[in-house]
């Protein structure tokens, strides 16, 4: 048989996949997207808790903080969630069940945490120390300052790094196949995997492929467009030309702006 | 800016020391400005001044010395209430990038002193139209001057009704044209009552302006009295020298 011929029938048989594809539809699609949306949400809150304690003036917060970023970056993700799903699942069994699912999504959320504290704590420390002073001069306190001031600046910042990251988890979510999830839980990855193993053609992991390409490619967009508009603000306003010569005689006569509405 | 007057009070530094590890950076400096009076701080860089004022507000805390507002010592006060009572501004501003000119101002006043919201915008309107910028409450910060600029951050101090001002250098990260808007407002201030202190390389202000000028040098002041009497009839060698350079 032509190579060519087989390899377009293995990769692209297009009956194998619209038999997989309303499975993926109903059961991958919102598996993968519960996974990665409750890990990317729970990820984040844990990934600002590190932040914050990786910068604190306490050692007891900034040591454990760092230790389990080392460990959790440094392990593969197969690794850990393996570990937590396998290793947890007595302690799981006793709060939900032998349900394998929230361990699944435990152990991504606390892979992305480690990342997701580190971005965020160097965009809190990118900014600069004189924004602080200026909030406590105020009258802030140190947690005032940094929930007000310093850390809405400092996420802004790394926006971008922050969904890269996110873009990962949504991949990461098909290692959760290692906990044997029962066929309602399936996310896309194992689907397609499963439709290749009895039918021998791997289209339908082609298909999930593609589906993961639908939900990665907008947000590698997004985050270039956050980008370019946290660079430019919101409007590319010019600076005021006749800025300030004028100590201008005050009040709204002087000065018809968007007061005088 | 009469409204300031009523509060403004009497202020007191009593030999305050402070290190940072071996370097003494505070040796003893005392200063004195009467209940709305402007006193301007001068003096070599690396003498001390910014780090006096910050021992004002206790952004440093000193590590001997005394600090009175009234009469009474500050430093057993809880220094979040005391900032409130005294505003600062900065060389560089340090006005919050991602909030309008408006929220600038207000999120103290609503965080702080609980005002709500339309009566914090009010209190802001007011403040930005005393210093010129009534048309200026939805810009960001990076779209102004940098003249504009500190005249926010002066009405963000001022929208606190602080009973001490403190200024450390406010021009000196000005564009030369800019500088006089400023110290425009910082005199309107001296002259409605606002107890001062002023950090500044600006001689002709500090001459016109300030009730008492202090020379600091190495973390004491060395010199200090009326505008006339320290530029005209300097006593200290290091002040005479000091000023031959910089007029």
């Amino acid at each position: 048989m032509d190579p060519l011929r087989t390899l377009w029938e293995t990769f692209f048989d297009w009956d194998a996949m619209r038999e997989a594809l309303p499975e993926m539809l109903t059961v991958g699609l919102p598996n993968t997207l519960i996974l990665a949306v409750s890990a990317a949400l729970l990820g984040s809150v844990l990934g600002m808790l590190l932040a914050v304690a990786g910068i604190s003036r306490t050692r007891w917060l900034r040591w454990p903080a760092r230790v389990y970023t080392d460990v959790f970056r440094g392990l593969p993700a197969a690794a850990t969630i393996l570990l937590i799903g396998v290793g947890l699942a007595p302690l799981g069994m006793q709060v939900w069940g032998p349900n394998p699912y929230p361990l699944g999504i435990l152990a991504l959320s606390l892979i992305a945490a480690a990342y997701i504290g580190e971005i965020f704590r160097s965009g809190i420390q990118s900014v600069e120390a004189a924004q602080l002073e200026g909030a406590r001069a105020l009258g802030f306190s140190w947690g005032e300052a940094m929930r007000l001031v310093i850390v809405p600046q400092g996420v802004r910042r790394v926006l971008p790094a922050w969904v890269n990251q996110l873009i990962a988890l949504i991949k990461d979510s098909s290692l959760v196949y290692f906990l044997g999830l029962v066929a309602s839980e399936r996310e896309l990855f194992r689907i397609g995997q499963d439709y290749a193993a009895t039918t021998g053609n791997e289209s339908a992991l082609l298909l999930a492929g593609l589906f993961y390409l639908v939900l990665t490619v907008p947000l590698t967009h997004a985050v270039n467009w956050i980008d370019r508009r946290l660079r430019q603000g919101r409007t590319v306003a010019l600076p005021d030309p006749d800025l300030d010569l004028d100590l201008a005689p005050a009040g709204p006569a002087a000065l018809p702006g968007k007061d005088a509405r | 800016m009469s409204t300031v007057t009523a509060t403004s009070v009497s202020l007191a530094v009593r030999d305050v020391h402070l290190a940072f590890g071996a370097h003494q950076v505070l040796r003893g400096a005392d200063l004195d400005v009467a209940r709305g009076a402007t006193a301007c701080v001068i003096g070599p860089s690396g003498s001390g001044k910014s780090t006096l004022l910050r021992t004002i507000n206790r952004l440093i805390e000193p590590d001997r010395g005394d600090v009175l507002l009234d009469g009474r010592s500050v430093l057993g006060d809880d220094p979040d209430a005391l900032r409130q009572r005294i505003g600062m501004v900065f060389q560089q501003f340090n006005l919050f990038p991602h909030m309008t000119v408006l929220r600038n101002i207000t999120l103290a006043l609503r965080k702080l002193k609980k005002l709500g919201e339309d009566e914090a915008a009010q209190v802001a309107r007011e403040q930005l139209d005393l210093v010129g910028l009534a048309g200026k409450a939805d810009a960001r910060p990076a779209h102004l001057s940098g003249g504009q600029q500190q005249r926010v951050a002066i009405a963000r101090a001022l929208a606190l009704r602080p009973q001490v001002m403190l200024f450390d250098e406010a021009t000196s990260a000005l564009d030369p044209e800019l500088v006089k808007g400023v110290l425009g407002v910082m005199a309107d201030l001296s002259a409605a009552g606002m107890t001062m202190v002023v950090v500044t390389h600006e001689m002709g202000f500090a001459r016109e302006v300030a009730d008492t000028v202090a020379f600091m040098d190495a973390g004491v002041v060395l010199e200090s009295g009326e505008p006339a009497a320290v530029f005209e009839a300097p006593e200290h060698p290091r002040l005479r020298r000091f000023l031959s350079q910089v007029l």
